[in-house]
């Protein structure tokens, strides 16, 4: 296979990714309005509860709003990461997933295709994100809109990995349920997205330590600090790391000889 | 690759599902160019010869070969020279006919010039060119049964194989599906591995295998099957073959 037919081929994944999001306009609004819940109504309310200090990377005090932006972006991105998981358990139900396994190239090639697809989208909801908060007076430096593009497509890459693997391990449809309360919720509320570190310390030693190994603290912090244009090395080094074990994970889970998908039987096929 | 190797042979295949045996030491060949049918009934192992050959199921017992391309050892070249039609339907629904020979010819490494022509000589083929832009969600089951079996052509795979493909259509449509893919071996020049539990669906001049219960019963020509079982018919011979009369009652 020449350098042009894996062009084509990603290209084609990426198509098909597209499209589906293009055809499923609720699931653009809803991934919106999630956070957008969050800003207006969350944030609104706790504005006068919730004292920030100045904390890295702000130069300043900063509003609530302003504080949890990088947090529901994130946000964005983890239920991004599992709708494309629940999409792939869909499709491996459907046998669709049966059409993208019996292509001739490499297993992992097509998974990593199906990830930079899925991150492709959500990156355009952050922006669509952005561009509305902006009307609400969360204004990062104009710079800041482009520094934080990296952080969005490997925090896009880590999410989504990290559902490709729990997509193995789900076995019907009706288990997704599990995912939301077992992996979104502890992730996005165990982490720096609502509230700064220093805060949880005070309240709970424990909990602080927990939110400190959440790899999904330090996405928050990645894109916090990207769209300010800094960067922080621990959280490059975590979200890097953990980008790299989910992915091989999912590569292993997906490979019909050696992982989940070997145990258990092929994807949807009966026998 | 081999040129006069056959088009698929196994070789001591088994699988097991725990300690459930879905096959058991099964070797046959397909000759280049035949039509071969794979007869069985349901829970036969048909599906699951047919998981290991689509590399779906890792295959840990025995030997399978593509066009002369061992399927564990150059996986990626067996694959490329492979046509499915699964018994479940793998379309995406909510992409149009077109839109959905485009995606499996990108997932080939086709370029879209190349993938334009080809879809629609294969649409011509099966008679649904006028459906191109259309739902798959919105064709019948024939219809789309046809739009499947000709996806799978569109990289020129030399083997076809189909796993129950008439299963839930109607008598017309059944027919108008065998007809096609016997009409497709003369023009596309191919080898047909065809799945059933329908004997009315085996001609005279067909290869056939007949698996039972994970086991390989017979393999040979229809007409050697008939003068070996001395049936009058190839739904009697293959009664006799699998010992169960009460099955085909």
């Amino acid at each position: 296979m020449s350098f042009a037919a894996y062009a084509i081929c990603l290209k084609g994944i990426i198509w098909r990714e597209g499209l589906r999001f293009l055809h499923q306009r609720e699931r653009f609004v809803s991934a919106l309005v999630r956070p957008l819940v969050w800003l207006f109504i969350f944030a609104a309310g706790f504005r006068q509860v919730l004292g920030i200090s100045i904390i890295p990377p702000y130069e300043t005090y900063v509003l609530y709003e302003v504080y949890i932006t990088p947090g529901l972006l994130a946000m964005i991105q983890l239920f991004n990461g599992m709708q494309s998981s629940l999409s792939m358990v869909y499709d491996r139900e459907m046998g669709n997933m049966r059409v993208l396994l019996l292509s001739p190239f490499p297993r992992w090639f097509l998974l990593l295709g199906k990830l930079i697809a899925g991150t492709l989208v959500s990156v355009l909801q952050c922006y669509a994100y952005l561009a509305i908060a902006y009307l609400w007076e969360i204004e990062p430096p104009p710079l800041g809109y482009l520094t934080v593009l990296p952080a969005f497509l490997l925090v896009g890459l880590m999410l989504g990995s990290l559902g490709m693997l729990l997509s193995s391990l789900i076995r019907q449809l009706e288990n997704f349920a599990g995912v939301m309360n077992f992996v979104i919720f502890p992730m996005f509320f165990a982490s720096s997205a609502l509230y700064p570190l220093w805060r949880v310390q005070e309240g709970s030693p424990w909990l602080y330590y927990v939110c400190q190994i959440n790899p999904f603290t330090h996405a928050v912090e990645l894109i916090r600090f990207a769209l300010y244009m800094q960067f922080n090395p621990l959280a490059f080094a975590v979200v890097s790391g953990c980008t790299i074990v989910f992915m091989l994970a999912a590569i292993v889970a997906y490979d019909p000889s050696r992982g989940l998908m070997a145990l258990r039987g092929a994807p949807g096929a009966a026998a | 690759m081999k040129s006069d190797a056959p088009a698929l042979e196994a070789r001591h295949v088994s699988h097991s599902y725990g300690p459930r045996k879905a096959l058991e030491d099964v070797s046959f060949a397909v000759s280049r160019g035949s039509f071969c049918v794979l007869l069985g009934l349901n829970g036969a192992g048909k599906s699951t010869l047919f998981s290991l050959v689509t590399r779906l199921f890792a295959l840990r017992q025995g030997a399978l070969i593509v066009m002369g391309c061992d399927l564990q050892r150059e996986p990626r070249k067996a694959l490329a020279q492979l046509g499915v039609v699964f018994q479940s339907r793998t379309l995406d629904l909510d992409l149009s006919v077109a839109q959905n020979f485009f995606y499996h010819a990108a997932l080939h490494g086709i370029g879209k010039a190349q993938a334009d022509a080809r879809t629609e000589k294969l649409l011509s083929a099966v008679q649904l060119a006028d459906r191109a832009g259309e739902k798959v969600r919105n064709l019948s089951g024939g219809q789309m049964r046809r739009v499947e079996i000709a996806r799978a052509l569109l990289h020129r795979p030399r083997l076809l194989v189909l796993d129950e493909p008439t299963a839930g259509l109607d008598i017309g449509a059944r027919a108008d599906i065998l007809k096609l893919v016997r009409g497709l071996i003369a023009s596309e020049g191919m080898s047909v591995l065809w799945a059933t539990h329908l004997t009315d669906e085996v001609f005279e001049t067909d290869d056939v295998i007949v698996l039972h219960k994970g086991i390989l019963r017979a393999t040979g020509s229809a007409t050697e099957l008939l003068r070996q079982t001395g049936a009058a018919d190839i739904r009697e011979a293959f009664v006799t073959l699998i010992g169960e009369k009460e099955a085909l009652a």
